[in-house]
């Protein structure tokens, strides 16, 4: 019998390791590139009235974004306190009660669907029962449409982490009487800690950096955020508006904005990461 | 679906059992006053059909050995005790089991109440995600209301009763996961008996840990059927001689025999069962 030629084999071996290595360093390239071009741009525009004054109208020199950050940091905050509750609890429907039945199926399935769904229908849905029928762009029709696209992160991987714990540790709560709520709050919680916070982060990221679903429901504004019933100020719609004006100082803002936004988002990731570790 | 029409047909009998009866061919060891006793208790995962028809009397604060080779329907058994089956949606059990009379498998009884008193400890010692104070203390702040010091007092007597606690005192703060196999185990214990529970079923509760920790909590059990009813499942035929008053030896799904102890070890009346003691299969 004749062997296979070695070299064939050495080459191909050669050329996977080569174009996947390639192929991860085009991955780590673009998030550097991104990075150094987002802080070197950015940097320059971050000064004391950056962070402390309201965006000034076009032709008027200085102003900042503080209006946007507050008004971005109140629709996260309000699309969390909607989609944590909502989101943990229907992952512990999915988890512990709904697990085989048609009706859990059929929620786990809507959920992975709405996960793949363009952030931008979510905000066109919010305005067509919201923004239409108040009558007006909203602060809380934009956390709405937010927290529509946290929920099912959160279910999902409320779901995968309490899945984690053994059944072992739920027969062993129950054997001591514990009621089935009390198992999930006490005990599966607990156990599920680090892994559910991770989830719950990375959600708040993700939807901290979404603009499309804000265009039709918070829209954007000028001034300081005063009622949530109002158009609200927001980095994100800042951005895209700045971005696309033909002045060069708003111009330069959008690219300070978004280095904001950017350490933002970094920065919940890499808390959620450390969190994930810990377990 | 055979089973779904036998549970509907099945009346809830609540007045007392009616006595042991067995096969011809088998002894009847005499207890009298049980603390448990079951009736033609059958169990299916599924349409699969683990039990069949198993009656047997449970002696009050005796030990209680359950052998037999894997597979045999020994766990299957005592899970039904405390009604933890009920976890799985595709497990159902039919027939009767009787707690100093009531029968438990009563759809009106109360679960919680049921396993405050029939307590279980597993195979793998699933210490709670919390300290070692509070993995005693909360079984007791879920079934009584106390003041703190009496929660302190009631958490350092379930551990003297485990005979942990001169190895935890100074360290109960510390998460329960942090202690051996073996304390693990005993920590296991002390929760169970905490909430003053009338039975304790042991689901092979000495198979995972090292021998040593198994002769502590040998030495254990001893101790605490002046107190408690003990039912444990054990693979281990020597433990099971060691420790137990009575032994049933299950062979699928079926009570083949059942008697004192030193009789099943000396002298069973089935051929099986001296197969199995004497090691020809199993």
């Amino acid at each position: 019998m004749k062997l296979r030629p070695k070299f064939q084999r050495k080459l191909v071996d050669n050329s996977v390791k080569v174009i996947s290595t390639i192929s991860a360093a085009v991955g780590i390239a673009f998030l550097v590139w991104i990075l150094f071009e987002v802080v070197s741009r950015g940097a320059s525009s971050l000064n004391i009235a950056f962070f402390t004054q309201p965006t000034a109208p076009p032709g008027i020199e200085g102003g900042g974004v503080a209006n946007a950050i507050l008004g971005t940091l109140i629709i996260t905050t309000i699309a969390t306190f909607i989609g944590v509750p909502v989101g943990v609890m229907s992952g512990v429907y999915l988890s512990e009660f709904g697990r085989a039945s048609m009706f859990g199926k059929a929620v786990r399935f809507a959920m992975n669907v709405i996960m793949g769904v363009p952030s931008i229908i979510m905000g066109m849905f919010v305005y067509s029962f919201m923004v239409v029928t108040m009558g007006r762009f909203s602060g809380i029709a934009g956390a709405v449409s937010l927290s529509i696209i946290m929920i099912p992160v959160i279910a999902r991987t409320t779901e995968d982490m309490l899945r984690l714990v053994p059944d072992s540790l739920r027969e062993s709560a129950l054997a001591v009487g514990t009621p089935y709520w009390k198992l999930t709050l006490s005990i599966l919680f607990r156990a599920a800690k680090a892994g559910m916070t991770t989830g719950i982060l990375l959600a708040v990221a993700r939807v901290s950096g979404e603009t499309a679903p804000l265009l039709f429901t918070a829209l954007n504004s000028p001034y300081w955020p005063e009622s949530i019933t109002q158009p609200t100020a927001n980095l994100t719609t800042t951005i895209f508006n700045y971005a696309m004006s033909p002045y060069a100082d708003w111009q330069e803002m959008a690219w300070g904005a978004s280095l904001v936004i950017m350490a933002g988002v970094l920065a919940t990731t890499i808390a959620a990461r450390s969190l994930s570790k810990e377990s | 679906m055979s089973y779904v029409m036998n549970l509907g047909d099945t009346e809830i009998k609540m007045d007392s059992p009616a006595p042991l009866k067995k096969p011809e061919t088998l002894p009847d060891p005499t207890i009298t006053e049980p603390k448990i006793s079951v009736r033609d208790l059958s169990f299916y995962y599924d349409d699969n059909q683990a039990l069949i028809e198993n009656s047997i009397d449970i002696a009050n604060r005796k030990v209680t050995a359950i052998i037999g080779p894997s597979g045999c329907g020994k766990s299957t058994h005592i899970r039904v005790y405390n009604r933890i089956f009920e976890l799985y949606r595709d497990q159902k059990a039919t027939g009767e089991v009787y707690l100093d009379g009531e029968n438990i498998l009563d759809p009106s009884v109360d679960i919680i109440e049921l396993r405050r008193k029939v307590g279980m400890i597993f195979q793998k010692p699933t210490p709670f995600p919390m300290s070692i104070f509070n993995n005693v203390a909360y079984g007791i702040k879920l079934h009584y209301s106390v003041s703190r010091n009496e929660l302190a007092a009631r958490v350092e007597n379930a551990l003297k009763s485990a005979a942990l606690w001169n190895e935890v005192k100074d360290i109960l703060q510390r998460p329960g996961t942090s202690l051996s196999g073996g304390q693990q185990q005993r920590l296991c214990i002390a929760r169970a008996i905490a909430v003053e529970p009338e039975v304790l079923l042991m689901d092979e509760p000495t198979s995972a840990i090292d021998p040593l920790a198994t002769a502590k909590i040998e030495e254990l059990i001893e101790g605490l059927k002046k107190q408690y009813t003990i039912v444990i499942v054990t693979h281990n035929m020597q433990q099971a001689a060691r420790i137990s008053d009575y032994t049933a030896f299950f062979y699928e799904g079926n009570i083949v025999e059942f008697d004192d102890t030193s009789k099943i070890f000396t002298n069973p009346a089935q051929k099986q069962t001296e197969d199995y003691i004497t090691g020809r299969f199993g």
